[in-house]
């Protein structure tokens, strides 16, 4: 029986590697101060050492997409994908500049980085559209999971039958509730972690060797 | 003169006659002039990227800030056999648009919302 079992996983994974896309496009989305860009960093350090972009308390810090290419990552059970990952702006229905204010920018420079900002947002829509083939949906688990931008982008992605692998990101704070995030999204996987800290990323590569391989 | 705020509702039947362009243009055009606009029937997944992307070309600086948007959450359609048939299907339900600035949402359940309109 045990022999049966490790020939269908053999087979299974050389049809994987034989059908499989030389790299796919993985895209992190989600809303403003979610932690894309912090996730984007860890993944792309942990694999080559390198990083993507920088990262701010201040919303709308990535402007515009950003893409890393050729990341290995292996899984714990020894499962191996290629990624390009993308990083993408925090989607959002609306922005003003007045609210970059509130962080001490003058308003020469709030506009700037709105506009610019709304510039990302639609790049951002414009890539899940044409050229991403599997999405980590990042979300903050301290905040509220069924905001609108969040069910609207959910069904997108579903739509365009993409995989979508969903991250409960910050869970190294106190008012941190996964379950709450579990709850919202019951048909996809739920990751828990702290990008920052680095906590359960382990199980974030091994579904995201399993899922988008 | 009544002061207030204008609220249009567009039916299914005649969303349906529009194409996705037409429909956001309509739902934009009615938004920044400071309207809001329920529609009997939601945008499709698609539409809404658009709608999304569209939005953001559209926000200036000291005019329109972006839409505020809310919809009851997503319940699949078709029986058994058109599940059989057809895959799953999502049905789009109603859905209230307004300007970010002058539509706030209060609350939200799955049959509730409540949502607090200013003037300009």
């Amino acid at each position: 029986m045990a022999f049966l079992v490790r020939t269908k996983r053999k087979i299974s994974r050389f049809l994987k590697a034989l059908f499989r896309k030389q790299s796919c496009r993985i895209g992190i989305y989600g809303p403003p101060n979610a932690g894309k860009t912090t996730l984007a960093n860890r993944i792309v350090r942990d694999w080559t050492g390198d990083a993507v972009g920088p990262v701010s308390e201040v919303p709308h810090e990535t402007r515009r997409v950003r893409r890393k290419e050729n990341i290995t990552i292996t899984g714990n059970d020894g499962n191996t994908i290629t990624i390009d990952i993308v990083d993408t702006p925090g989607v959002t229905t609306k922005i003003d500049y007045n609210d970059f204010m509130e962080y001490g920018m003058d308003k020469e420079e709030a506009v700037t980085r709105a506009r610019e900002a709304t510039e990302g947002v639609a790049e951002a829509m414009h890539w899940l559209r044409e050229d991403i083939d599997g999405v980590i949906y990042m979300l903050d688990s301290t905040q509220d999971p069924f905001m609108q931008v969040n069910i609207m982008m959910v069904g997108i992605i579903e739509s365009r039958r993409l995989p979508v692998i969903i991250v409960a990101n910050k869970i190294d704070l106190p008012d941190a509730s996964p379950q709450r995030i579990k709850s919202a999204f019951p048909q996809h996987p739920v990751v828990p972690i702290s990008s920052l800290e680095g906590s359960n990323v382990e199980e974030l590569y091994e579904k995201m060797t399993n899922y988008f391989g | 003169m009544i002061q207030g705020v204008q609220i249009d509702l567009i039916s299914s039947e005649r969303l349906e006659r529009l194409t996705s362009m037409e429909k956001i243009r309509l739902i934009l055009d009615d938004v920044m002039e400071g309207n809001i606009v329920i529609l009997e029937k939601g945008l499709a997944p698609d539409e809404q990227s658009k709608l999304i992307e569209i939005t953001m070309r559209e926000i200036t600086p000291e005019g329109f800030s972006g839409i505020e948007m809310e919809t009851y959450p997503a319940r699949e359609a078709g029986g058994f056999i058109g599940r059989f048939l057809g895959g799953k299907r999502t049905e789009n339900r109603l859905t209230v648009i307004g300007p970010a600035n002058q539509l706030k949402m209060l609350k939200k359940e799955k049959d509730l919302i409540s949502a607090w309109v200013s003037s300009r």
